[in-house]
């Protein structure tokens, strides 16, 4: 819903914006709007190398400030090597007696000349090496581990020393952490049972709103906007809601109508209702992992394109507007940053609860937030 | 350019394990210290309230005790004040009766002893008159006795007295 309003509201935006710019000169703003366009892309990507900014300089060339991070690729044998020596894919690496070049944010095997094959469709069709680097994803990743890592060991120390009352940044942590616990974990999961979901449920809303935010700082590393960590995040949930899956939560899929009535009568209710059961299971955690990264992703869309804007307007009305625009939903953005933890935070919750269920108030919660 | 395309392995993969690590760390070093002391601090508020809310019971018993015993006390200092109050007047109203009997007693036995010495003097009295009389009347008799003339005019007159009746 949110990402279709978003997508429509995106949509506007390419209409309009071809209107008013069509009373200038066409070349130059093609090329803007390509390099735009391209900008974004890359952008939302993953990427090999940790790149602050670019420009062009007076030599026509590209220059790229950022620094270098490992690529660590598996094609039968190990190759490790900084990503820099790919020059941003204008050069190919040989390592190991293998050769590799960046192509689109992806690394292929090539031959010594760094000759990309092409299907009809101009797919690369090269074949890909096991790609382990430390991308700009990964780095960030690590940076909020150890950030999370600090804050809460910080935090959980500041108890010893100062007879139970948090100090410091602990002060403003603590009534989230105690929020997650009394308004998320308790009512979803049950106050029995609620314990032992804490750690993931905390670790995953931190670890969520922390990249969201991150993502926001001119930095702008889009992490949570991309699939294979949303996937990755989803999964665990899935693991976690059917391997602590009681056994009331494997009745209430196999057996959903219960002693309510015959075998015999049963039977045809169940080849439906089974199969939707079942299929259950895994579109839960499947909204979870689209639900993040088609909200992470279409803010990170929506944002840049806005800022894109100003340039393709260039005039004294449409660059403070879209700037006004940008801010606006730069501060929407913070608040989507939060919500979208506390969304997959709560949904996990949910279903922990759903897991976690004995079935003397099984009955109380049925159907309530089946739909979710 | 689909969603799979977009997939990279190699980040599910350090996605995977990196948050793994960060949720045992975490929780060893962060969320389980941070709970407990949360729920520490929550369970001794919550033993706090309730040892104030004891205490003040303890004292509200404590008041309605002393309340008791001075109520107590209050009812003993009246009924000793009434019992003495009352052993006076007894006592006072027995030592009215007691004196009064007392004094009835003596005044009869001094009525008794007054009566019995009037008797006596009444006695005395009398015998002495009596004496006396018998006394004079001798010598009255002796008297008249002595010259003849006046006894035979004595006899005379006494049977000219007689002889009247």
């Amino acid at each position: 819903m949110q990402r279709k309003i978003l997508v429509r509201l995106l949509l506007i935006f390419i209409f309009i914006a071809p209107l008013s710019v069509s009373a200038k000169d066409d070349t130059g703003n093609k090329d803007k709007k390509t390099e735009i366009k391209e900008y974004i892309d890359h952008h939302l990507k993953d990427s090999h190398d940790f790149s602050l900014y670019s420009y062009t300089g007076d030599d026509g060339q590209h220059h790229y400030v950022g620094f270098s991070l490992p690529v660590i690729l598996w094609s039968d044998g190990l190759h490790v090597f900084a990503s820099g020596k790919f020059h941003h894919g204008e050069e190919v690496v040989e390592s190991n007696g293998k050769y590799f070049k960046l192509y689109h944010s992806k690394i292929y095997e090539t031959d010594a000349s760094g000759t990309i094959n092409y299907d009809e469709e101009h797919h690369a069709t090269n074949a890909k090496p096991l790609d382990l680097s430390i991308t700009k994803s990964v780095f960030m990743i690590i940076i909020t581990g150890l950030l999370m890592f600090f804050l809460f060991r910080g935090l959980a120390r500041t108890y010893g020393k100062n007879n139970g009352i948090p100090s410091g940044i602990g002060r403003f942590f603590e009534p989230i952490v105690l929020y997650i616990r009394d308004d998320i974990a308790r009512p979803n999961i049950g106050e029995k049972k609620y314990r032992k979901y804490m750690p993931f449920l905390l670790t995953v809303f931190f670890f969520i709103w922390f990249l969201n935010i991150f993502g926001l700082t001119p930095l702008g590393v889009n992490v949570t906007g991309n699939i294979a960590i949303t996937t990755a995040l989803a999964l665990l949930t899935f693991f976690i809601t059917n391997f602590t899956g009681t056994k009331d939560y494997w009745k209430h899929i196999f057996d959903p109508l219960g002693d309510s009535m015959p075998w015999i009568a049963k039977i045809p209710l169940y080849i439906i209702l089974i199969p939707i059961e079942v299929l259950g299971i895994f579109i839960k955690p499947f909204s979870l992992l689209i639900r993040l990264y088609a909200n992470m992703q279409a803010g990170h869309i929506v944002l840049m394109s806005l800022i894109g804007l100003m340039f393709i307007f260039k005039n004294w009305i449409g660059s403070p507007l879209s700037f006004g625009l940008a801010f606006a939903i730069s501060l929407i953005e913070i608040l989507v940053a939060l919500l979208q933890a506390y969304i997959f935070t709560m949904l996990s919750a949910l279903y922990f609860g759903f897991a976690a269920e004995d079935h003397d108030h099984a009955e109380a919660h049925e159907g309530e937030i089946q739909h979710l | 350019m689909g969603l799979l395309d977009e997939f990279s392995l190699g980040l599910f993969f350090w996605q995977t394990l990196l948050f793994l690590l960060l949720l045992f760390l975490l929780r060893k070093y962060a969320w389980k210290p941070i709970l407990n002391a949360v729920n520490d601090r929550e369970q001794g508020i919550k033993d706090a309230l309730a040892a104030a809310e004891n205490a003040k019971k303890e004292m509200e018993n404590l008041q309605a005790d002393n309340e008791k015993l001075l109520k107590e006390a209050r009812a003993e200092r009246d009924a000793m004040l009434k019992e003495a109050r009352e052993l006076k007047a007894k006592m006072i109203s027995d030592a009215k009766d007691e004196a009064k009997a007392e004094g009835d007693k003596m005044i009869a036995n001094a009525q008794a002893a007054i009566q019995s010495e009037k008797k006596a003097a009444l006695a005395d009295i009398k015998t002495q008159v009596a004496s006396l009389s018998v006394e004079i009347a001798e010598k009255v008799v002796k008297e008249e006795l002595s010259n003849k003339d006046k006894q035979l005019k004595l006899v005379e007159t006494m049977l000219g007295d007689a002889t009247l009746n």
